[in-house]
């Protein structure tokens, strides 16, 4: 009986040493020791699958799409558009009209703010963002904000890293008109209510944009639950190629929403005295896009699918917990973000030690990191701190990695405490 | 001169020991740093930051019986560890030489490899910046 229940307990749980065979990336030795990767907030690595396809599509079926009458552009046409749905199926949104490929996250949230933002957000409007936004979900608001006289207001948020519920429950008015938060924090690992916001939101009539470049991966992302106005993400946080984002957005906004860049693709009839704009999602998609790294992406989804995202989220938060279980014990330790609900990622500061320190010395082991503001400066302002260490982990990271970056943690660690 | 290239073959030799294993070479230079000795707490001003560095690198120099001393510190271990090595071989020499030293063991210890390109364009930042206290001093002497 016990055999079963093992055999029934592996089955639930991710095989890591299979996962990793399809990383080549992770196979090295740097700086003489096997690479350990805990830079993956920054960017995942790639499956093979992603590779192969990338290859594949430039050896077999290279072609522009949505023009050629050709085999070939039919081809790449029909797994451009695959891929699209398949996001549809990921997000759950109602339908893959409502999918727009960007570079990014954020150029998602830029196209947001550049034609929704420009259009709809008046003087004296108010935008509301949090204290931990990514620098690409404050700038753009700053600018749209200064362009169109409008407001910006920030969120607070606890020590912990946790968001103040109540302050935002304050800050939310009828002048509010549209609020833009991160669902998962990048620096602190913070996982947000959004849900509960986003309804919030709605009974002042403001719209919501959920940067979800940190969450996709992680957590089920399901836009129809949440019911979310726009999400961003990015293809390369989640195993696919850099330069392909997403944005999501509802129908009816996508359709008022003015075009964002102007060119091929995204038109219908061009004529000199006036130009008739293509339905969603092409209306937002001028010129030739990133067709080969869309496509590759496709098999980054399908080995989201395959491992299971919640075996994925259970792999990771036993490691976090590994992780911060045994760090806590050194001496010097400062975790940054400690809140209930996290992705897996580990935030700290080593005491008497700037980030980049423990960062280099790390890396001199073989262990990669992230150090410094990860692009949320006032958040760092906000703690009072220059930056920290991270170290964020997914599916191919295992137990003994962390025990390696314990150790040399603990030898840096006792340098200075 | 030749003192300085004596110095520079030192370290060049004490880095040969270390071979090419990272982590020894890393908290090697890290120690260095904190052999330096404490920088005055008045010093660490605006004026006295090397521009064009990523982590911050205070220094200050005087004239002491016609040599140069630098005194420098910064807000990281490496950059503490790497203006070591400079001022090792750099600091109480005439000005003269400084302006004239050619740093070869820069290259010759590979540290380019350790500390990235980045880094590296801080450590030629540092570099000039001794050599332009260098420079002044000169002219002061030639005036
Ligand atoms: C929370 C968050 N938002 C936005 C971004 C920007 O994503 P990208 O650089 O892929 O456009 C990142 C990436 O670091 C992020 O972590």
């Amino acid at each position: 009986m016990s055999d079963l229940v093992e055999v029934i307990d592996s089955r639930k749980k991710i095989d890591v040493n299979k996962i990793r065979e399809d990383f080549p990336v992770l196979h090295q030795e740097v700086n003489g020791k096997p690479l350990a990767y805990f830079d993956n907030a920054a960017t995942t690595q790639k499956p093979l699958q992603v590779i192969d396809a990338l290859q594949a599509y430039y050896e077999k079926d290279n072609s522009n799409i949505h023009r050629g009458a050709h085999t070939l552009a039919s081809r790449a046409t029909a797994h451009f558009e695959s891929t699209r749905n398949h996001i549809r199926e990921f997000i759950n949104a109602p339908s893959s009209e409502e999918v727009i490929f960007t570079k990014g996250t954020t150029e998602s949230i830029n196209l947001v703010a550049n034609t929704y933002g420009r259009k709809f957000i008046q003087e004296g409007d108010e935008i509301i963002i949090s204290t931990m936004e990514h620098h690409s979900n404050i700038v753009p608001w700053q600018m749209l904000c200064e362009n169109n006289n409008a407001i910006l207001k920030v969120i607070p948020i606890f020590k912990n890293g946790e968001l103040d519920f109540e302050a935002y429950k304050k800050l939310l008015s009828p002048k509010t008109k549209l609020v833009a938060v991160v669902h998962a924090s990048n620096a602190l690992g913070t996982v947000n209510p959004i849900k509960d916001m986003i309804q919030l939101a709605h009974e002042y009539g403001a719209k919501f944009l959920v940067d979800g470049a940190q969450s996709t991966a992680h957590l089920p992302v399901d836009v129809q639950e949440l019911d979310c106005d726009f999400l961003a993400f990015s293809a390369h946080k989640l195993y696919g190629p850099t330069g392909v984002g997403v944005l999501y957005g509802k129908r009816e906004l996508l359709e008022k929403m003015p075009p964002y860049q102007g060119g091929g693709e995204m038109i219908k009839e061009v004529r000199f005295e006036n130009t008739t704009y293509n339905d969603i999602p092409y209306k937002f998609e001028a010129g030739t896009p990133n067709i080969a790294d869309v496509i590759a992406f496709d098999q980054a989804l399908t080995f989201i699918k395959d491992c299971g995202k919640d075996k994925i989220h259970a792999h990771e938060s036993q490691l976090l917990a590994y992780a911060f279980d045994k760090c806590a014990t050194i001496k010097g330790f400062e975790p940054i973000g400690t809140a209930d609900e996290k992705v897996s990622v580990m935030s700290f500061n080593i005491k008497n030690t700037h980030p980049f320190d423990v960062g280099i010395m790390l890396d001199a082991s073989g262990i990669a990191v992230r150090t410094g503001h990860h692009c949320t400066q006032p958040l760092m302002d906000w703690y009072g701190i220059e930056g920290t260490v991270r170290a964020s982990f997914a599916v191919y990271n295992t137990v003994e990695e962390i025990d390696r970056l314990y150790n040399s943690l603990v030898r840096i660690a006792k340098r200075k405490n | 001169m030749e003192d300085i290239n004596a110095i520079q073959d030192e370290i060049i030799g004490e880095f040969e020991i270390l071979g090419d294993d990272k982590e020894s070479t890393i908290y090697y230079i890290m120690e260095l740093g904190d052999q330096l000795p404490d920088f005055p707490e008045t010093e660490r001003k605006e004026d006295n930051i090397i521009k064009g560095c990523q982590s911050k690198v205070w220094l200050i120099t005087n004239l002491q019986d016609g040599k140069i001393q630098f005194l420098a510190d910064s807000n990281t271990a490496i950059t503490k560890g790497l203006i070591s090595l400079l001022i090792r071989v750099l600091s109480g020499r005439k000005a003269k030489d400084i302006m004239n030293a050619d740093l070869y063991f820069i290259e010759k210890i590979g540290m380019g490899n350790i500390i990235g390109s980045q880094r590296s364009n801080g450590l030629a930042a540092m570099i000039k910046q001794m050599k332009m206290f260098a420079l002044a001093y000169q002219s002061k002497i030639d005036a």
